[in-house]
C-alpha cells in the first residue's frame, strides 16, 4: 500500500493533482446545486407573491 | 430537415422538462465511467517506461484540458445560436458554461503544471501550448466579468456572445500549436492516426475518463441552465404553474 502511495517517488505531484480535480469536480457540483436552489426559490417567492398574482390573472 | 426539434429547444418549459430529466442520466453514466477509468488508471495500468508512476496525472490532465476546450466549444455554440436565432435559453445555457469551463481550465494549468515540474525540470514556460491554455482562461474571465458588468440580461448576452465568438480563433491555436511550434508539450497522443501512441491497458482507463468528465460536464451545465432559466423567466405564467402558486 505503502509502495502505491509513494507512486515511485512522484506522489508529491500525483496525489495534489488528483486532489485538486476532486476539489473541482466536487466545488462544481455545489455551486450548480446553490445556484439552482436560489434561483427555485426566488421563483418560488415571486410566484406567490400577491403582486405577480394579480399581473397573470 | 424538421428542424422542429430545434426550435422545441428554445422554448423554456420545454428545455426546463428535458434538462430534468437528462441530469441524473448523464450524472449515473458520468459516475460510472469515471471510476471504471479511475480504477484502470490508478490501479491497472502499466507504469510508463519513461514516466513511471509519474505519468498517472494523465488520468486528471488529458480530461481536464480537453473539457476546457470543449466547454469553450459549447460556449461559444450557444452564444452563437442564441445571438443568431435571439434563443433565451441558449444564451442561458452559454453562461452555465463559463464557470465551469474556467475551473477545468485552471485544473488543466494546475495539473499541467504539477506534471511539468519533475519531467520537465520547470512548473511555468512561457510555451505554445500552455500559453494558449493561459489565453482561454482569461477569455473564460473576461466573458463571466463582461457578463457581470452589464445589468440589462439581453445587451449581456449580446455582448458576451460576441466575445466568446470571437475567442474561438484560440481553439486551433492549443490544438495545433505542438505543431506549428518548437513545443515543449508533448504532441498529439489521441488523436493521431496510424500507430496509436498508448497500449490499449492505459488509452482505456483514459478515455474512460475523458468520457466521464464529460457526461459530468452535461449534467452540471444542465443544473446550472435550468437555474437560469428559472431565474429569467420567473414572471412565466409556466414557472407559476411549476411551482403550483394560484393563477
Amino acid at each position: 500500500m505503502m509502495h502505491w502511495l509513494a507512486m515511485g517517488g512522484y506522489w508529491p505531484y500525483v496525489w495534489p493533482s488528483y486532489l485538486l480535480t476532486l476539489l473541482t469536480l466536487v466545488l462544481n457540483v455545489g455551486f450548480a446545486q446553490r445556484s439552482a436552489q436560489r434561483a427555485r426559490q426566488e421563483a418560488q417567492r415571486r410566484a406567490h407573491s400577491p403582486a405577480a398574482q394579480q399581473g397573470r390573472s | 430537415m424538421d428542424w422542429t426539434w430545434f426550435h422545441r429547444f428554445g422554448s423554456p418549459p420545454h428545455f426546463y422538462r428535458i434538462a430534468g430529466k437528462l441530469i441524473p442520466w448523464f450524472a449515473w453514466l458520468a459516475a460510472i465511467s469515471g471510476v471504471a477509468g479511475l480504477i484502470g488508471g490508478l490501479f491497472l495500468a502499466p507504469p510508463d517506461y519513461q514516466q513511471g508512476e509519474g505519468y498517472r496525472i494523465i488520468y486528471v490532465h488529458v480530461p481536464a484540458a480537453v473539457l476546457s476546450t470543449m466547454a469553450y466549444a459549447a460556449m461559444a455554440t450557444a452564444a452563437g445560436v442564441g445571438l443568431i436565432w435571439r434563443m433565451n435559453v441558449a444564451h442561458a445555457v452559454a453562461a452555465s458554461c463559463a464557470g465551469i469551463g474556467a475551473s477545468f481550465t485552471f485544473l488543466a494549468l494546475v495539473t499541467g503544471s504539477l506534471w511539468g515540474r519533475p519531467m520537465w525540470g520547470t512548473y511555468w514556460q512561457w510555451d505554445p501550448r500552455l500559453t494558449s491554455e493561459l489565453v482561454m482562461l482569461f477569455l473564460y474571465l473576461g466573458y463571466m466579468g463582461l457578463r457581470g458588468a452589464i445589468d440589462d440580461t439581453a445587451r449581456a448576452d449580446r455582448a458576451s456572445a460576441v466575445l466568446a465568438l470571437v475567442g474561438v480563433i484560440n481553439l486551433p491555436i492549443i490544438h495545433y500549436s505542438v505543431d506549428w511550434w518548437n513545443s515543449l508539450h508533448q504532441g498529439h497522443t489521441l488523436l493521431k492516426f496510424g500507430k496509436p501512441s498508448m497500449p490499449p491497458s492505459m488509452l482505456v482507463p483514459l478515455l474512460l475518463l475523458m468520457l466521464g468528465f464529460m457526461l459530468y460536464f452535461a449534467a452540471i451545465v444542465l443544473v446550472r441552465a435550468r437555474g437560469e432559466v428559472l431565474r429569467r423567466e420567473r414572471n412565466a405564467r409556466w414557472i407559476a404553474e411549476l411551482l403550483g402558486a394560484p393563477t
